[in-house]
Formats: structure tokens, C-alpha cells, sequence
């Protein structure tokens, strides 16, 4: 019932106000708690959640409008109301712009009272009605651990689950951290496949020798070091799922040797003679333009069109802020369960820089900044403080009206001249990997430092 | 247990009003009422900057003037009662507690015309087995027809019956039982 669960703190320096709205309310069963002075009540509002905060407006020390006041930045969604004994306009208009829900003119009118109390109190009921309701729609924006209930993530996910039941090869495609490999593993999962096993390699972490050895194994003296045979990632996949992420940096050779696997499921081990043939799915992820490196030819057609059969765009988070507070909601659940913290969720501001920021770093980022956020964060709400960014780049760097590519671009070289030129340091504050930010950092022709490179100081 | 209901007005004791009063209690609560016309006012009560009497202060007055064998008392009164952060109230009790007030000032119409001697009564009724059930320990009941419903107007006052709904019955008689076989 809500009533049982509505929790009101009256703030009053008089003892007998406190005491007599207390015993006035205490018969309608709400739990009830008194604070004497602003310093107590803005303690008891850090520490424990309420409903309904009665607050008198002038009080010795700190008075009401500064309990509000930190009252709304801790806990915003307690109905706050001041108590005033002299009503003038502008205590009024000061009260409702720091977020007072109304205010009531000493002594109340019990019916007024009363009436306020209970629109309050319904319309908390809704609220948390509201938040049920939403966790019950939330299970149908979930594909596995990828939620979204944008229109595009959402047609993502249905050519997704009908991609999984057939067999075929799938290739992602989508900038860095927009959550490929959450998609293919969330493919195989829904697959026939997903009792066999789900091998991941990522193509642009290894050196061409390194990666054909991982990739198809090595038979022992194959070459310096090889001890002994040792099985390749598609022969480890045998009946399950082959996932490899960043297929547009694998060399000419190794594309050729990849598109064998493709077309007779057979490849040979390195230094090996015997044919191997394997069942496995392959799912394979790129940020890169595939049909772009096609036509400078960096990337054969001829496995592009292998890879290709059922391609899924991932959206960058950019294009999908519509999620951003379900994704705020869905982080801040995880994250509050990983670090055994429990946060409410973020203030209206903080919201308003998240919806600002560009995200290159896409999801992955957003759950780095949420991160981050968790652990500086003193209340049960995220402010803006605690994101760790920078007001949106369009209002102190690249222009209002900036394009997507100046914008990142601006936004890369303050990180990196924020991390004093670290590499890792940036990547990691991006929520992006080092390889990646490599290629953003020849494309925008930036420089370590977050410098603009210049014709005289030449390349890297 | 006996509830005893005392007059404490300023005007004269309307005695057929305090027997239908009695008569109400017993029924309502299973207990023996009586009617008191004990001659002691409360002294403190009024407040001259107000032009009220503060039901709290008649509440502690009540508690230390009752009679030897009252297990509860409630005082009924003709004066306008209030509590510090109220305009007004219609009366006062301590919850699971001893006392309750009530009053007929504010029972009456605002359009200065007097009620009927009935409908005075039956106002004053529900209001006092409202306070009385306060003091059994009983809480506003969200059904508007139950006696214990809050009312903070007259239509509210007169969409009540005299006696408990049935969740305001059952827990009644729960407070009631455990009550009893604390005392065991």
C-alpha cells in the first residue's frame, strides 16, 4: 500500500510544528521523521530515501530553499514542499524555480493539506507504477545483453534473431564500441550452434604470421618456436561459431587463405600438408568501409562478397540517443550489481551532458563514463560532475555547427592532450582500442601530443 | 474498559446529545461508555492571538483531570479548536493513547444557519467515534463511508457512516485481542 511505503521528513527549527504535523499525519500510517535545522536534514536526506520533504522556509543556519536545493541534487525524486509563514511572491517563485513542488502558508488549511498530500502521494504511485511497467517493456527491448528501443537497433535485432537460425555467414558492421561482438555472441547464443563453442579472435591484434598461426594452427618446426602441433581457432570452433572482429586489417594473403575457409570449410595448418576440415559458423565484424576498401582495393571483392551474405549495420550511439537513458538505467543497474553500489540514476543535467556528448567510443564508452561515474559519485544520484566530460565540444571547440568528423576529431585531440600524448590512457578514457584510435589519429592527422600535424613536422 | 465522555463546553451539557453519544461508543467499540459532567475546565487552552483553544493542551489536560476509573476519556466541547500548523481542527487524539477532544464549533454550517439538532449530532457522533477509534490505535481508512476516514470538510463528514467499515472492524478487533492477551 502507499502509504506504507511514503516517508516524510518535516524540517522545522519549532519543535511543536514538528511535532504537531507529525501526529497530524501519523494517522494516515506514512512513516514520518522530523529534522530541527538544515544540517540534520540534509544529512538524513543523504542517507535515507524519502517521499515527501515538508520543509519550513526560514530557519537559523541553513534555511529551506538550500535544503531543497541539495535535497534536488540528491535525491530528485522526493516531492519537496516549503512551508512558509510569511507567503510573498518571491519566496514562492524561488521556491518552485529550485524544484519546490508548491508551498503552504503557515497555518494550513487542513483541507489543503490534506488534498496535497494525497496528489502527492498518488502521483508517486504512478510514478512507481510507471517504473514497473517500464521494466516489463524493457524485457522487449532486450536481445540478449544488447538493449535498445530505437528503430533501428530494434530492425537490427530482428535481422539478427532470423540471421542466428540459419547458418550463414554474417558480417557487423559498425564503429568502434557500437557492441559487435555483444551481437555476434547474442546470434550464436539464439543459434542451433549454441552448444558448441563460440571462438573470438581479433584480426588487427596480431601481426599477419602470428594471427595465420592462430587462425589455422601450426604443425611442430613449422617455424622458430613451434614446439610442438598446435590447433588454430577454426579447428577449436569445430560445430560452433567463429567470431573475427576486425576482418577489414587482415593482410592480402591471409584474406586469400580466409576466403578458402569460406568457400570448401577446409584450410591446411601452417607448415601442415593435410587438409582440415571444419563445420563452423563465421560471423565477422569491421569498423571499417569494407565496400570503400574494395574499391581501392585493400580488401578482395571476391571475399567481400563471401562475408557479405547478411550484413547487420550497428548504429553508432549517436544515432540512437533516444536509448540513452535506458542505457544510463541498464549500466548503472549492471555496474551498481558489479560494484555492490546502488545509484538511482542520474540528475536532469547529467542526462542533458550525456545526450550532448558525440560518443566515438559508442556504448562502450558510455558504460566507461558510467564507470567512472559510480565510483566518484558521493549521492544516490549521478551528477554532472561525476561524468568526467567536458561540456559539449560544439560550444568551447569545433563550432556550433560542426560536422560529426570535426567534432570527433576535436574531441580526440583534447583526450589525448589531456592524457599528455598516452596512447592507452586516451584509448581507454575514449572507450575505444589503441588500434583504433591509431586509425582516427592518421585520418584526423592528429598528432600523439592531440596536436594537428603540419606539412613540416611530416608523419607520426 | 470504560470510555468516559465529558462535557466540557462552555455552554450547558446537552445530555440527550452525550447519551446518544454513549450509546454509539458501546456499540461501535464493545466497551462501557458513560457520560461525565465533571465541573473542571481546561484553564490553559486558549490562545488569545489565535482565538482558538489548542486541542493538544486540552488533551494533557484531560489526560491528568480524568477521572480514577477512565480508561479512555474524550472531551467534547462547544469552542474552536486547533493544532500549531492548522487553521482549525474538528477534534484531537493520541494515537493508542488515552484522550481525544472533539468539537461542535466548526460542525456547524459557515452560512450561520444552525443545523438541525440531528444532523449536529450525528456529526458530532462520527467525529467523536472517529477520535475515540484513534486512541484504540485504528488509522484513517481510505473507504470515505467508514467512520475512521479523515474528513477535513463537512461534505466529508456527512459521506461517513457512525461505525467501522469491515477492514476498520477486523483490525479493531485485532488491536482489541492483542491488547488482551497482553494483559494475560
Amino acid at each position: 500500500m502507499s502509504r506504507e511505503r511514503t516517508r516524510i521528513l518535516i524540517v522545522d527549527d519549532e519543535e511543536i510544528v514538528r511535532e504537531s504535523l507529525s501526529a497530524w499525519l501519523e494517522k494516515d500510517g506514512y512513516t514520518l521523521a522530523s529534522a530541527p535545522d538544515g544540517e540534520t536534514a540534509i544529512d538524513r536526506i543523504r542517507k535515507e530515501r524519502w517521499s515527501i520533504l515538508l520543509v519550513d522556509l526560514k530557519m537559523p543556519g541553513i534555511d529551506g530553499l538550500q535544503v531543497l536545493e541539495e535535497a534536488k541534487k540528491v535525491q530528485p525524486e522526493a516531492v519537496a514542499v516549503i512551508m512558509t509563514a510569511y507567503a510573498t511572491v518571491d519566496t514562492a517563485v524561488a521556491a518552485m524555480k529550485i524544484g519546490a513542488y508548491d508551498y503552504l502558508v503557515k497555518p494550513f488549511d487542513p483541507e489543503e493539506l490534506s488534498l496535497m498530500i494525497q496528489k502527492i502521494v498518488t502521483q508517486q504511485a504512478l510514478v512507481r507504477e510507471n517504473v514497473l511497467l517500464r521494466k516489463v517493456l524493457k524485457r522487449d527491448y532486450h536481445f540478449r545483453d544488447l538493449i535498445s528501443k530505437s528503430p533501428a537497433m530494434q530492425a537490427v535485432f530482428d535481422l539478427a534473431r532470423t540471421a542466428a537460425r540459419s547458418n550463414s555467414t554474417i558480417l557487423i558492421l559498425g564503429e568502434s564500441g557500437t557492441g559487435k561482438e555483444l551481437l555476434a555472441r547474442a546470434i550464436y547464443a539464439e543459434s542451433t550452434r549454441s552448444q558448441g563453442p563460440f571462438v573470438a579472435v581479433s584480426c588487427a591484434a596480431l601481426t599477419e604470421t602470428l594471427l595465420e598461426s592462430e587462425l589455422f594452427g601450426h604443425e611442430k618446426g613449422a617455424f622458430t618456436g613451434a614446439a610442438a602441433r598446435r590447433k588454430g581457432k577454426f579447428e577449436m570452433a569445430d560445430g560452433g561459431t567463429v567470431f573475427l572482429d576486425e576482418i577489414g586489417d587482415i593482410s592480402a594473403k591471409l584474406q586469400l587463405d580466409l576466403l578458402r575457409v569460406l568457400e570448401d570449410r577446409q584450410f591446411f595448418r601452417v607448415g601442415g600438408s593435410e587438409s582440415i576440415h571444419v563445420d563452423v559458423r563465421i560471423i565477422a565484424a569491421t569498423n571499417r568501409d569494407l565496400q570503400m576498401a574494395v574499391e581501392d582495393g585493400s580488401f578482395r571483392e571476391d571475399l567481400f562478397y563471401r562475408l557479405n551474405v547478411i550484413p547487420v549495420h550497428l548504429p553508432p550511439l549517436r544515432d540512437r540517443l533516444e536509448d540513452m537513458p535506458l542505457l544510463v538505467e541498464h549500466f548503472l543497474e549492471q555496474l551498481g550489481a558489479e560494484m555492490n553500489r546502488h545509484v538511482d540514476g542520474a540528475a536532469t543535467d547529467a542526462m542533458a551532458l550525456l545526450m550532448a556528448h558525440t560518443w566515438p567510443g559508442n556504448v562502450r564508452e558510455l558504460r566507461n563514463v558510467l564507470e567512472r561515474a559510480m565510483v566518484v559519485a558521493s549521492g544516490h544520484v549521478i551528477q554532472a560532475a561525476d561524468l568526467g566530460l567536458r561540456r559539449p565540444p560544439c560550444i568551447d571547440g569545433a563550432g556550433s555547427m560542426a560536422s560529426l568528423d570535426e567534432v570527433e576529431r576535436h574531441h580526440i585531440g583534447r583526450v589525448l592532450h589531456e592524457s599528455h600524448g598516452n596512447i592507452s590512457q586516451a584509448a581507454r578514457t575514449l572507450g575505444i582500442d589503441r588500434a583504433t584510435l591509431y586509425n582516427k589519429l592518421r585520418k584526423y592527422q592528429l598528432r600523439k601530443d592531440g596536436e594537428a600535424e603540419t606539412e613540416e613536422e611530416g608523419a607520426e | 474498559m470504560d470510555v468516559y465522555l465529558w462535557w466540557i463546553g462552555s455552554g450547558p451539557a446537552d445530555h440527550e446529545l452525550l447519551g446518544t453519544l454513549r450509546r454509539q461508543t458501546e456499540h461501535v467499540f464493545h466497551v462501557t461508555a458513560r457520560a461525565w459532567l465533571g465541573h473542571d475546565r481546561p484553564t490553559d487552552s486558549f490562545d488569545p492571538r489565535r482565538q482558538q483553544h489548542s486541542s493538544t493542551r486540552i488533551l494533557k489536560w484531560l489526560i491528568e483531570s480524568r477521572p480514577r476509573h477512565a480508561a479512555k476519556v474524550a472531551g467534547i466541547t462547544d469552542v474552536d479548536l486547533f493544532i500549531p500548523i492548522l487553521t482549525f481542527v474538528y477534534g484531537e487524539a493520541q494515537l493508542g493513547g488515552t484522550a481525544a477532544v472533539v468539537s461542535t464549533a466548526r460542525l456547524l454550517p459557515d452560512n450561520g444557519f444552525r443545523p438541525s439538532a440531528d444532523l449536529l449530532t450525528s456529526r458530532l457522533v462520527k467525529e467523536c467515534v472517529h477520535e475515540l477509534g484513534h486512541t484504540f490505535g485504528l488509522l484513517h481508512c481510505p473507504l470515505p463511508t467508514c467512520v475512521m476516514a479523515r474528513s477535513v470538510n463537512l461534505v466529508q463528514v456527512d459521506a461517513k457512516d457512525p461505525g467501522l467499515c469491515h477492514d476498520c472492524q477486523t483490525r479493531y478487533t485485532e488491536i482489541r485481542d492483542q491488547g488482551h492477551a497482553h494483559h494475560e
